[in-house]
């Protein structure tokens, strides 16, 4: 602890320039977003191991052709849609909320970053951490499941299932600015299974009772399901747009909430 | 040493938590050049005022800023540092990438091995976060802070979990960023740490200032002695004799703190014969502190 002598007076100083120094911050909040959850096994083991073993064991391990469909492919669609939920509001939501309730984003706040890289940081986060969930289960179900389709239809999938976490990463800040860090969890996990049992990620939903199927429609988790869906050819192509605009749908009343959320906490905080 | 340019100000800042009133028409500036310590005990304020001079907090009423504008323009932020008290820091990045992702933000970043330097972080700057100790961990939050080079540099509570030795070598490390023309503004409810380090202290109760000067002023302001004893004379008389600055009463002995300890004494005995358990010794710094905090409750 000797250098302070050598630093120099504030005049002398040379500004590190460069138009891409903004650039650069929004990457490296992704860089080090992807470090930090890739040595916390409490994030990665249940966000992508727990998907990959119940597909593992309801879409792979257990009798075939059940109820006229391949249930190989048919859960391969459904566990990525809940893998994809679950990232998204775990790394968001529980995320956000613990380095909210912490203090670490008040740090954050304190320094010139731009607030949308924080954002930006976690999303990209959760946009590369469903993809690879989606091709690791898209593997297994090729290689252990015999599931066959068009390279087309692979892509297709993927991209559905990665683009629909987007209403559910707005629903993570969502809970992350109403809630605590402590009750984050409690509340992700009090939405997140009964929603995704209830909208057919586990059980195929033509196999509830039609009453709790009447009452799917209404869970964002259903329509991203069903989107999945329509893809592997279980779900009608007709539907598809009512699915697209359910999500939107969602997409836009978390982000409201958010939004409102955020402003709220503005009069105790400035966010 | 320090100018009389503001570099941060309060102007009639009040802060309301619900009921809780954190900090009342609060008037206060922070002069380019000074180390301005903020003093009190836990809960006075210390950390809603830096909060709000940061653009963290928003005010209830009046208003704060950062180099007279907007605390929350990124134009102004890039000239501060800020270590703040943190619950948890991620704790599976190492030292080294908390470092690169800070100097990021800055457009005048110091060096990684100078901020490695300053923070006293040599030799640990592989370890992850998570693997530090509790000292060490408050001297990254340091380092972090120094990132940018700043103009203005906030210690909320900086050497909380520090042993003495490290205290004061961080004391030192502070004295050595101001003479290069910085300024720093830090709150601590130690008064040694106020007395060692700042050029200014202000000391914060409630929500409300209580003093404001040079630590020697401070200190003057209850200089002298304390006197105990059993005695029947009761306070407000006590109160009223010439030197005393403040009476306590507990379980029966009579704590006094007087500019100057005979007077007092000769007046006491002359008042009550059978006083005992006379004791007269100096008054300690935090002696001082807690006078001056006890007077604005009995104000």
């Amino acid at each position: 602890m000797t250098a302070i002598s050598q630093l120099q007076p504030l005049a002398a100083r040379a500004p590190v320039q460069s138009t891409s120094r903004t650039i650069r911050v929004y990457f490296r909040e992704a860089k080090y977003e992807l470090l930090k959850l890739m040595r916390l096994p409490a994030f990665f083991i249940p966000t992508l191991g727990f998907p990959m073993m119940f597909y593992a064991l309801f879409g792979l391990l257990l009798p075939q052709r059940t109820s006229g469909f391949d249930i190989s492919q048919y859960l391969l669609a459904t566990y990525g849609a809940f893998g994809v939920i679950g990232i998204a509001l775990f790394a968001l939501g529980v995320g956000v909320a613990s380095e909210r309730g912490q203090g670490w984003l008040a740090v954050k706040r304190a320094s010139p970053m731009p607030l949308p890289a924080y954002f930006f940081g976690k999303y990209a986060m959760t946009v590369l951490f469903s993809a690879v969930l989606i091709v690791l289960l898209c593997l297994m179900g090729a290689v252990f499941g015999h599931v066959r389709m068009p390279a087309s239809q692979w892509a297709m999938l993927m991209v559905v299932d990665v683009l629909g976490g987007i209403p559910f990463c707005a629903a993570g800040i969502a809970v992350a600015y109403l809630v605590g860090p402590n009750s984050a969890p409690a509340i992700v996990n009090a939405f997140y299974l009964p929603s995704a049992f209830l909208s057919g990620l586990f059980i195929p939903a033509e196999m509830l009772p039609s009453f709790l199927r009447a009452f799917a429609q209404f869970l964002p988790p259903y329509h991203l399901a069903r989107l999945a869906l329509t893809v592997i050819g279980v779900e009608p192509a007709s539907k598809a747009w009512i699915h697209i605009g359910a999500l939107a749908g969602f997409a836009i009343l978390f982000t409201t909430i958010a939004v409102i959320a955020y402003r709220r906490d503005e009069g105790k905080t400035y966010g | 040493m320090s100018g009389t340019e503001s570099v941060a100000r309060l102007d009639h800042a009040t802060k309301r938590y619900g009921p809780t009133i954190a900090l009342n028409d609060v008037s206060l500036d922070v002069r380019r050049g000074e180390v301005l310590s903020l003093l009190g005990p836990n809960g006075a304020g210390k950390t809603t005022s830096v909060k709000l001079m940061l653009g963290l907090n928003a005010p209830t009423s009046g208003s704060a800023t950062l180099f007279g504008g907007d605390p929350r323009r990124a134009a102004n932020r890039r000239r501060v540092g800020a270590m703040l008290q943190v619950g948890k820091v991620p704790e599976t990045l190492r030292v080294r990438e908390h470092i690169d992702q800070f100097r990021g933000y800055y457009p005048f970043p110091l060096s990684v091995a100078e901020v490695l330097d300053l923070g006293g972080l040599d030799g640990i700057e592989d370890r992850k976060f998570g693997e530090l100790s509790g000292g060490q961990k408050q001297r990254v939050l340091f380092a972090l802070a120094l990132c940018g080079d700043p103009e203005l540099l906030f210690l909320d509570e900086p050497t909380l979990g520090f042993d003495v030795e490290v205290r004061r070598a961080f004391w030192k490390q502070i004295r050595a960023y101001v003479s290069k023309g910085r300024t720093v503004l830090l709150t601590t409810h130690y008064l040694e740490e106020a007395d060692a380090l700042a050029d200014r202290v202000v000391v914060i109760d409630k929500g409300v200032i209580v003093a404001d000067g040079s630590p020697s002023e401070i200190k003057g302001r209850v200089s002298g002695r304390r006197i105990r004893c059993v005695t029947s004379v009761n306070a407000t008389e006590i109160l009223s004799m010439t030197g005393v600055t403040s009476v306590a009463i507990d379980s029966g002995r009579t704590e006094i703190m007087a500019t100057e300890a005979e007077s007092v004494v000769r007046e006491l005995l002359r008042r009550d014969q059978s006083l005992a358990n006379l004791e007269v010794g100096s008054v300690g710094l935090e002696d001082a502190f807690l006078s001056l905090i006890e007077k604005s409750e009995a104000a």
